[in-house]
């Protein structure tokens, strides 16, 4: 119970040690705001804000959508065959280790489409956990349970399908609940990349509209928007996988 | 049933697992593999299984051909189960890969979970069964085919002695029933003592066949009791012994 608590305990205490360190010390509002401020920034245009992240959060669910299709369909592919194991494994690390902001930019041009682009580039992000968590899964059984269904004949395909992606889904709802975090931060970087050339609704177009008008108290109540819709993901995606392993009889 | 000549097996690696092993398995037959670890013992057993190839020598089956899926039955160490399946879809799945539905297969199914005591728990996870009892899946998964030959790598070495002494017990009656053909990896001198109709003692690094003895026990669970159980213990003991 005490554990449970913590967080929100650990919480009120900063914010109560942030709201009383701003006053005492009259911090101006364009530096820090009081949690207080933000609350109110967020009180003035609570519409605003929410249709902003109902936008970012459109795009994180559209990329993670794509990010898991694609991610699960190419370790699957990358098991089926040794010649796509090799074709794809550097391609796919290669896009991992190449930092988004960098690539962005050409994507927004290249795609056009303002909200093509930034689930793109949201699904770069989210890709890799997905896809490599789902490839280490099908990779999981243990030798004996391969040379099993060898012994009764069992091929390629029939392994895949009853053997390698079965053990996968534990790993793939990993990798679920990761890449969620992760669609939502390539969300977001994309919208700060495309500025006004991008979409122009999304939370970190706000941060970025706020930032330019020195309207802290506003970012702030963007930044914990964000934040809040990072934790809600995290938690609804462990919920969900913890749900269907628990109906699966795994858990 | 089965002519082994000269059979020899190098890993890529460079270790010789098995040198030289000749071995003559009977229709029928009760064989343990008994040796210490690293005497290439379950490389033997995956040989004649088909998993693997020798690199030397010859396996000639009677039939003239290696049997088919199904006609060979194997239980690993671990059971080796399904984790997501239940104990009937676990038993389910050498029919289900040999293209039965599971209506056609459950009489089987049902049949072999009776065999083996398992029956009320069709619909269990092997999470929520003891270890005794998830080798009892993996054995009823072996037998379901009703495989002419049965081949069992250490199946009971992770087993409580007290659940290990039940499935010994439980297999001699399985095997006098079903009149199939084991061969049984162990390196316990008890096991094989008690199990074996035929037992080939084994040596490690290259592993080889040794020696070999015959057991005129009774295959039943008094036979710990018997003194005859002892001397034979104490003889492949001293055998065991002589060959290291």
């Amino acid at each position: 119970m005490i554990a449970r608590l913590a967080p929100f305990l650990f919480g009120s205490i900063a914010l109560a040690l942030w709201e009383g360190l701003v006053r005492a010390l009259e911090v101006p509002a364009y530096i820090l705001p009081a949690p207080s401020l933000v609350v109110a920034a967020f009180a003035a245009d609570p519409v605003g804000l929410l249709v902003s992240l109902f936008s970012t959060l459109t795009v994180t669910f559209a990329a993670l959508l794509v990010a898991a299709v694609l991610g699960a369909a190419m370790a699957i592919g990358m098991a089926a065959s040794r010649f796509a194991q090799a074709a794809i494994q550097p391609w796919a690390v290669a896009l991992q280790v190449t930092p988004l902001p960098a690539i962005a930019p050409l994507i927004i041009i290249w795609v056009g489409d303002p909200f093509a682009s930034l689930v793109v580039c949201a699904t770069i992000v989210a890709f890799f956990p997905l896809f490599a968590n789902t490839a280490t899964g099908l990779a999981s059984p243990p030798p004996e349970l391969t040379d099993l269904f060898r012994l009764y004949g069992a091929g390629r395909v029939r392994t895949l399908l009853l053997l390698r992606v079965p053990a996968a889904i534990p790993y793939f709802l990993s990798g679920l609940r990761i890449s969620g975090g992760l669609a939502l931060v390539g969300a977001v970087v994309a919208e700060l990349v495309a500025g006004s050339g991008g979409f122009a609704s999304g939370l970190a177009y706000r941060i970025l509209e706020a930032s330019y008008r020195l309207e802290m108290p506003r970012m702030f109540a963007a930044l914990v928007l964000l934040a809040l819709a990072g934790i809600a993901i995290n938690y609804g995606l462990g919920a969900v996988g913890v749900l269907l392993m628990r109906r699966r009889g795994d858990a | 049933m089965l002519t082994l000549a000269n059979v020899g097996r190098r890993f890529p690696s460079g270790t010789e697992a098995l040198r030289d092993a000749s071995l003559r398995l009977q229709t029928g037959d009760f064989v343990a593999l008994l040796g210490p670890s690293g005497c290439g013992k379950s490389t033997l057993l995956r040989l004649i299984a088909g998993l693997d190839a020798p690199n030397t020598g010859t396996l000639t089956w009677d039939a003239g051909q290696p049997p088919a899926p199904g006609e060979i039955g194997y239980v690993f160490q671990d059971a080796t189960l399904l984790p997501w399946a239940t104990t009937e879809e676990n038993v389910f799945l050498p029919l289900r890969l040999r293209g039965l539905s599971r209506t056609q297969a459950r009489p089987d199914i049902a049949a072999v979970l009776a065999r083996v005591g398992l029956t009320g728990f069709e619909h269990a996870r092997p999470r929520q069964l003891s270890g005794g009892m998830r080798m009892r899946v993996s054995i009823a998964r072996a037998l379901v085919t009703r495989p002419r030959l049965l081949l069992m790598d250490e199946p009971f070495a992770a087993l409580d002695e007290f659940t290990r002494h039940r499935l010994q017990s439980d297999l001699l009656s399985l095997w006098r029933d079903l009149r199939c053909t084991v061969v049984f990896v162990t390196h316990s001198i008890y096991e094989a003592a008690f199990l074996a109709r035929r037992v080939v003692l084994m040596t490690p690094r290259p592993g080889r066949i040794a020696r070999e003895m015959t057991s005129n026990l009774a295959p039943s669970a008094e036979t710990r009791l018997d003194p005859a159980y002892a001397a034979l213990v104490a003889r492949i003991t001293q055998g065991m012994e002589a060959a290291l």
